[in-house]
C-alpha cells in the first residue's frame, strides 16, 4: 500500500484545518492532503478511494484546486457498492459541470444504475442526472426517465418528475415526449408527486407552445379542483408548516394557473372563483399563509382580467404593508410596483400606507416605497404628497436625505401645476436639504425664476427670508445670492408684492449685509464666494449709495490665495472705482435664460457643441472647469449675435473670466497661446511668457516630454521659479487680459480703459534666474501627472559636483477641491541618495490656484553608468478622505 | 428555479455550498465573499431580502435567515416565491435538527456529505423535491441503512466516519 495514502480520516482532516490559526497553516494542510490524494489516485488505489473523494469534497468548499479528482468520482460511480456510488455521485455533482468532457464518459454507468433494481441507487443516478445533465447526456437518457414517471415507488417518481425539467430544459425538442407522462401524474394523490409533477408542468408550458395549449384544454379543471381541495382540506398534518396544510402546493398550484390563465380568458375565467377562495380564506397571520396570498396576488394580477379580483388582490397588498414583518411589506411593495402599471387607481386608494412606509425603518423598505410614491404622482395628488415627503424630509435619516430629495425635485419639476407653487416647494426643499441637491437641481431653478418675471419680487423676498434661517445649507445660499444680485431692488422696494405675502422691509444695507455674511461665512466653497462677489458687483449698480461699503467688502478678497477670487475682486474692484459709467450696462439684469433649451440640454448631450461654437469670440468653455459651471447658466442662452447691443455681449465677456483658466483664444495672438492647454501651468506663467521675444507664435506647449527642451520652455522654467508667489501686481492683467482678448479691435473697445495700469513693461525680458549662474539647467519635466494632480520637476545641477541633482519639484491641483495633509515620498535604487527637504506646505489648493514646492538632492553615485529613477507616493486628504498616488519616474534626462 | 444553496458561519467561512447553475470554482469562492460582506453589514431589524442581481443577473434574489451562528442563504430566480423560500428553509433546518437531533455547526461541518444528502432530497436540480421534512427524515434513513449495511459488508468503509460518527 502506498505510505502516502494510509493518511488521515477524513474527520481527522476536517480537524486539523479547523486548528488551523492561519491561512497559510491551513493552505499546508490542504497541501499535504492533496499530496496524498494525487498520489493515491496515481496508484488507483481502491481501497481509500471514497474516502479521499469526500476530502476533496471539503477542500473544494474552501476553494483549492481539486481537478484531479474527476476520474475518481467516475470509478466510484462504477463501483458497485451503495456507498461508494453516493460518494462518487455527490463528487460528480459538486466537482464537475456539464462543460466537461469527462462527463461523456459517466452517461453509461448512469444509464445502468437508472436501470438498477436498487430504488435508492435510482434515486441517485436521477438526482446527479437532474443536477449536471448536458444535452448529449439528455438526449441520451431521456427514455430511462420517461420510463421512471411511471415507477412504482414515488420517491423516485418525483425525482425523475425534477430530473426531466433539466432534460426539457436542455433538449426543448423531447417536450412533448412528457406531456402524456405528466397529464397522468397530476392526477396523482402523493403531495410530493403532485408538487413535482406540477413544477414539470410549468416548465413544460414555458419550453413548448403546443404543451401550453394541451394543458390549458385538458387540465385547467382538475388543477382548479386540487387547489379547490387543498384549500378546503380539513387539517392535514404532515403536509403543515405554521397550521397552513401544504403551503408550497398551492403556491405551486397557483403559479401553474398564472401560466395557463395568462392570455387567455376562458381559462382565467375558469379559476376566478378558486383564486377568490385562496384570497379570503388563507389566514394571514403567519409567514406561510402570506406566502401563498402573495403568489394568489401575482396570479390574479397576471391572469386575464376580472376587475373585482384585481381590487381584492390589491387590498391584499395594502394590508400586506401594516403587516409588522419587514419581509411581508417588502415584497408588497415590489408587487405594488408591478401592479401600477395594471390597476393604477386600486394602488392610489392605498396612497396612505405606501407613505407611511417610505418612513420605515428598514432602509431598503423605505427606498422601495419611495419609488412607488414616486410612480404613484399625479396631477391631481402632486400637491399633498409633496407636502407629506417635505414634511419628512425634515426628520428623515441623514443617509435617505440624498434619495429623497432627488425624488421631490423630480416630481416638483415635473409635476408643478404653476410656477410659483414650484419654487416654493423648492424653497422648502433647499432649506431643508440644500447639501444634498446636484447642481442642475438649483441650477433650474435659477432657470425657472428667470422665466417667471411677475414672481422676481416675491422669489426674492422668500429668498431673503430662507437664507436668514438655511445659511448652512450651501445651495439656498447659492440661489438667494444670485437672486439678490439681480433682483436685489425689487427686495428692497416691495416691487411685485402678492396678496399672499407678509410685507418685509428691507434696506440696502440688510441686502448687502446678507452676501457679506455668505462670502465670509466658513462653510461656503469657491463657488459660492464668487457668485456673492458677482452679486455684489450687481448690487453696487442697483444701489448707488451703498457703493463705497461694497467696494470694502470686494477689496476684502484682494488677498485670497484662491486665484478665482483675487482675480475677481480685484477686478470688479476696478469696476467699480473707476468705470462708473460702463457699470450699469455691465451689470443689467440676466437676459430671460431659455427653458427649453436648458432641459433639453440637460436631458441631452452635456454642453451641445452647437452652444460652443455660438459663443463670439473664440472663448471655448471647457465643460468640467467648475468655475464654468457657476455661471453656467450663460451657455444655456443662445450667445447673442456678434452685433447686437454691447450690453449682453459684456456680460457674456464677464462669465468668460470663469473660465479663464481653460479657455483660450486663438485670435488674440502671442498673448493667448498658452491658455488652454493641459501643461498644468499657471495662468500667471502664461502672462509672462507673452514677454520673451523668442516665442514662437503657436508655442508647443506640450511639457510632457522633455525633448522639446527649447528656449521657450527654459523662460518659462525661469518665469515659474521667479514668480511662484503671487505679487498682486502682475495679477490684475491676467484677468484683464481675458475680459478684453475676446474684443477682436481691442482699440475701439472701452474695455481697454480696464488696461490702464499696466504697470511693468510686457516686453522686459524676466531677470535671469540664479541657477543659471551656478551650474546646468535642464528643461523641466512632468514627472507625474494622475486626474488633476501634476508634480513638475525642475533640475539643475551644482556646479563641480555632477552627480548631484537638484531637484524642485512642484505640485498642482487642478480639481475644484483643496487638498489637505499633502505629503510627498520618494524612494530611489540602492546606487542613488536622496534627501528631502521639507515642503512649502501641506495644503494645495484647488483649480491650479497655488502649488506646494519641495527641493529634492539626488546624489548619483554611478553618474555616467545609470540614469536616475525614482518611485513616489503622494498622500493627501479630500473632502477629509484619505487618498493615495503612487508612481514611477524615469523620465529623468539620461546623463543625470 | 433556485440557483444556490450556501450555509456560511459568521465568520464567513462556507460550511456547504451548492450551486445549480455551474460556476468555476474561484467565482464560487468570490460569490461567497460577497454575499458574506453584504450580510455582515445589514443591520438587525431588516427584511431577510437582497437584490442579488450584480451577481446572479437580472431579477434574482437572496434569502438569508440566521440561525445560531450560521447564515442559510438561498439565492433564486423570479419564478420562486420569496415568503416561500423562507419556508423551504425553515423545513430544511428542521430536517436538519431531526436528522442530527439538535443541530450545530460542528454537526454540518464533519458531516457536510451527509447535509448534502439531505438537501438532494429537499432540492433537486434547482426545483423542490419534497416539502415535508418527515418524507425526508424517512428517505434519509433509509439511505443511511442502507450504507451502513454494505458497509459492514465492506472492509474499508469503516473509516468513513461521516455517517456513523453520531
Amino acid at each position: 500500500m502506498n505510505p502516502f495514502s494510509s493518511g488521515t480520516r477524513l474527520r481527522d482532516m476536517i480537524r486539523a484545518i479547523r486548528a488551523c490559526k492561519t491561512a497559510a497553516e491551513e493552505r499546508a494542510v490542504v497541501r499535504k492532503e492533496c499530496a496524498s490524494i494525487r498520489a493515491a489516485v496515481s496508484d488507483n488505489d481502491n481501497d481509500y478511494r471514497h474516502r479521499n473523494l469526500a476530502k476533496l469534497m471539503f477542500i473544494h468548499m474552501l476553494g483549492y484546486p481539486t481537478h484531479f479528482g474527476q476520474m475518481e468520482c467516475l470509478k466510484l460511480i462504477a463501483a458497485p457498492g451503495f456507498p461508494e456510488k453516493r460518494i462518487g455521485y455527490l463528487g460528480l455533482m459538486l466537482l464537475l459541470d456539464e462543460r466537461q468532457e469527462v462527463l461523456m464518459l459517466v452517461t453509461n454507468s448512469l444509464k445502468q444504475d437508472l436501470n438498477h433494481t436498487n430504488q435508492y441507487i435510482v434515486g441517485l443516478a436521477l438526482c446527479a442526472l437532474g443536477n449536471i445533465s448536458s444535452a448529449e447526456m439528455a438526449r441520451d437518457l431521456a427514455p430511462e426517465v420517461e420510463r421512471l414517471l411511471q415507477f412504482r415507488d414515488p420517491n423516485v417518481r418525483k425525482k425523475a418528475a425534477l430530473c426531466s425539467i433539466r432534460i426539457i430544459k436542455k433538449v426543448p425538442d423531447l417536450a412533448e415526449n412528457f406531456v402524456n407522462p405528466v397529464a397522468s401524474l397530476l392526477k396523482e394523490k402523493h403531495h410530493g408527486v403532485l408538487l413535482t409533477a406540477i413544477q414539470l408542468c410549468a416548465d413544460l408550458c414555458i419550453v413548448s407552445e403546443e404543451a401550453l395549449e394541451y394543458f390549458r384544454k385538458k387540465c385547467t379543471e382538475g388543477i382548479v379542483k386540487v387547489l379547490k381541495d387543498a384549500v378546503n382540506s380539513p387539517y392535514a398534518p404532515e403536509y403543515d408548516i405554521s397550521g397552513i396544510s401544504d403551503p408550497f402546493l398551492q403556491i405551486r398550484l397557483l403559479r401553474i394557473l398564472r401560466i395557463l390563465g395568462h392570455g387567455d380568458a376562458d381559462a382565467s375565467d375558469f379559476m376566478n372563483d378558486v383564486l377568490a377562495q385562496v384570497a379570503t380564506k388563507t389566514e394571514s397571520n403567519k409567514n406561510a399563509g402570506n406566502a401563498i396570498l402573495y403568489e394568489c396576488v401575482e396570479t390574479i394580477m397576471s391572469i386575464e382580467d376580472s376587475g373585482g379580483l384585481r381590487v381584492l388582490a390589491i387590498n391584499i397588498l395594502g394590508r400586506f404593508l401594516s403587516n409588522r414583518d419587514n419581509n411581508i411589506r417588502y415584497v408588497a411593495l415590489n408587487m405594488l410596483m408591478k401592479a401600477i402599471s395594471i390597476d393604477g387607481q386600486a394602488v392610489q386608494r392605498h396612497r396612505a400606507t405606501i407613505l407611511e412606509c417610505v418612513k420605515d425603518s428598514d432602509a431598503s423598505i423605505r427606498k422601495r416605497a419611495l419609488e412607488l410614491v414616486y410612480l404613484l404622482v399625479n396631477e391631481s395628488n402632486v400637491k399633498p404628497l409633496t407636502k407629506e415627503l417635505i414634511d419628512y424630509l425634515v426628520v428623515s435619516d441623514q443617509d435617505f436625505k440624498g434619495d429623497l430629495t432627488a425624488k421631490i425635485c423630480s416630481i416638483v419639476e415635473k409635476l408643478s401645476p404653476e410656477k410659483i407653487w414650484y419654487i416654493d416647494q423648492m424653497l422648502k426643499v433647499l432649506c431643508e436639504a440644500g447639501n444634498y441637491v446636484k447642481d442642475e437641481v438649483w441650477h433650474a431653478l435659477i432657470v425657472v425664476i428667470t422665466n417667471s418675471s411677475n414672481l422676481h419680487g416675491y422669489t426674492v423676498r422668500s429668498l431673503y427670508r430662507a437664507i436668514q434661517t438655511s445659511c448652512d445649507q450651501e445651495a439656498v445660499v447659492r440661489v438667494a445670492v444670485w437672486c439678490i444680485g439681480e433682483y436685489g431692488d425689487l427686495l428692497v422696494n416691495n416691487v411685485g408684492m402678492l396678496d399672499i405675502e407678509e410685507p418685509i422691509t428691507v434696506t440696502e444695507s440688510d441686502a448687502i449685509d446678507v452676501i457679506e455674511a455668505a462670502i465670509k461665512q466658513h462653510t461656503s466653497d469657491l463657488t459660492t464666494r464668487a457668485m456673492c462677489l458677482m452679486a455684489l458687483l450687481k448690487l453696487s449698480s442697483r444701489f448707488p449709495s451703498s457703493s463705497q461699503r461694497i467696494k470694502d467688502i470686494v477689496n476684502q478678497s484682494k488677498g485670497s490665495l484662491l486665484l478665482e477670487l483675487q482675480q475677481r475682486s480685484i477686478e470688479f474692484d476696478s469696476i467699480i472705482g473707476k468705470h462708473q459709467n460702463l457699470r450699469s450696462a455691465l451689470v443689467e439684469r440676466m437676459p430671460v435664460l431659455d427653458e427649453a433649451s436648458y432641459s433639453g440640454r440637460r436631458g441631452g448631450s452635456g454642453v451641445s457643441t452647437s452652444g460652443i461654437n455660438n459663443i463670439p469670440n473664440g472663448v471655448v468653455k471647457i465643460v468640467d472647469a467648475p468655475l464654468v459651471d457657476l455661471l453656467d447658466l450663460g451657455v444655456d442662452e443662445p450667445a447673442p449675435p456678434p452685433n447686437s447691443s454691447s450690453g449682453p455681449n459684456f456680460l457674456h465677456d464677464l462669465l468668460g473670466v470663469g473660465a479663464d483658466i481653460s479657455s483660450s483664444s486663438p485670435q488674440s495672438g502671442g498673448r493667448n497661446t498658452m491658455h488652454g492647454h493641459k501643461s498644468g501651468t499657471d495662468v500667471l506663467l502664461d502672462l509672462l511668457s507673452s514677454g520673451s521675444p523668442p516665442a514662437p507664435a503657436p508655442a508647443p506647449a506640450t511639457q510632457k516630454s522633455s525633448s522639446t527642451s527649447d528656449l521657450l520652455s527654459l523662460t518659462q522654467l525661469n518665469n515659474n521659479n521667479n514668480n511662484n508667489k503671487p505679487s498682486p501686481s502682475p495679477s490684475p492683467f491676467s484677468g484683464l487680459d481675458t475680459l478684453s482678448s475676446p474684443l477682436p479691435t481691442p482699440g475701439a473697445s472701452p474695455m481697454m480703459d480696464l488696461l490702464d495700469g499696466f504697470g511693468p513693461n510686457p516686453t522686459t525680458p524676466p531677470p535671469p534666474p540664479k541657477e543659471e549662474d551656478n551650474g546646468r539647467t535642464y528643461p523641466p519635466i512632468v514627472a507625474f501627472e494622475s486626474g488633476a494632480l501634476s508634480v513638475m520637476f525642475n533640475l539643475s545641477k551644482q556646479p563641480g559636483s555632477p552627480q548631484i541633482t537638484l531637484i524642485e519639484a512642484k505640485f498642482t491641483n487642478k480639481s475644484s477641491q483643496v487638498y489637505t495633509d499633502f505629503v510627498f515620498q520618494a524612494a530611489v535604487p540602492k546606487f542613488l541618495q536622496l534627501h528631502l527637504e521639507p515642503a512649502s506646505s501641506n495644503t494645495l489648493p484647488g483649480n491650479a490656484s497655488g502649488s506646494i514646492t519641495q527641493k529634492l538632492r539626488v546624489t548619483n553615485n554611478q553618474h555616467g553608468k545609470k540614469s536616475v529613477v525614482m518611485r513616489i507616493r503622494i498622500s493627501y486628504k479630500l473632502n477629509n478622505k484619505d487618498m493615495l498616488e503612487e508612481g514611477q519616474i524615469s523620465n529623468f534626462p539620461r546623463d543625470l | 428555479m433556485i440557483r444556490a444553496v450556501i450555509i456560511m458561519n459568521d465568520e464567513g467561512k462556507p460550511r456547504l455550498v451548492k450551486f445549480y447553475d455551474h460556476q468555476p470554482m474561484e467565482k464560487q469562492q468570490e460569490i461567497i465573499r460577497s454575499i458574506y460582506g453584504v450580510l455582515c453589514s445589514r443591520a438587525e431589524n431588516v427584511s431577510n431580502f437582497v437584490q442579488a442581481d450584480s451577481t446572479f443577473g437580472k431579477d434574482t434574489r437572496l434569502v438569508y435567515k440566521t440561525f445560531a451562528t450560521l447564515y442559510f442563504i438561498v439565492i433564486f430566480d423570479d419564478s420562486e416565491n420569496e415568503l416561500a423560500i423562507l419556508d423551504l428553509m425553515q423545513v430544511f433546518v428542521e430536517t436538519l435538527d431531526k436528522c442530527f437531533s439538535n443541530v450545530c455547526e460542528l454537526d454540518i461541518v464533519f458531516n457536510f456529505n451527509k447535509v448534502h444528502t439531505i438537501l438532494d432530497e429537499i432540492i433537486l436540480g434547482g426545483q423542490v423535491v419534497e416539502m415535508n421534512s418527515s418524507e425526508i427524515v424517512k428517505a434519509v434513513n433509509d439511505i443511511s441503512g442502507l450504507e451502513k449495511n454494505q458497509n459492514s459488508i465492506l472492509r474499508v468503509s469503516k473509516s468513513i466516519s461521516g455517517w456513523q460518527g453520531r
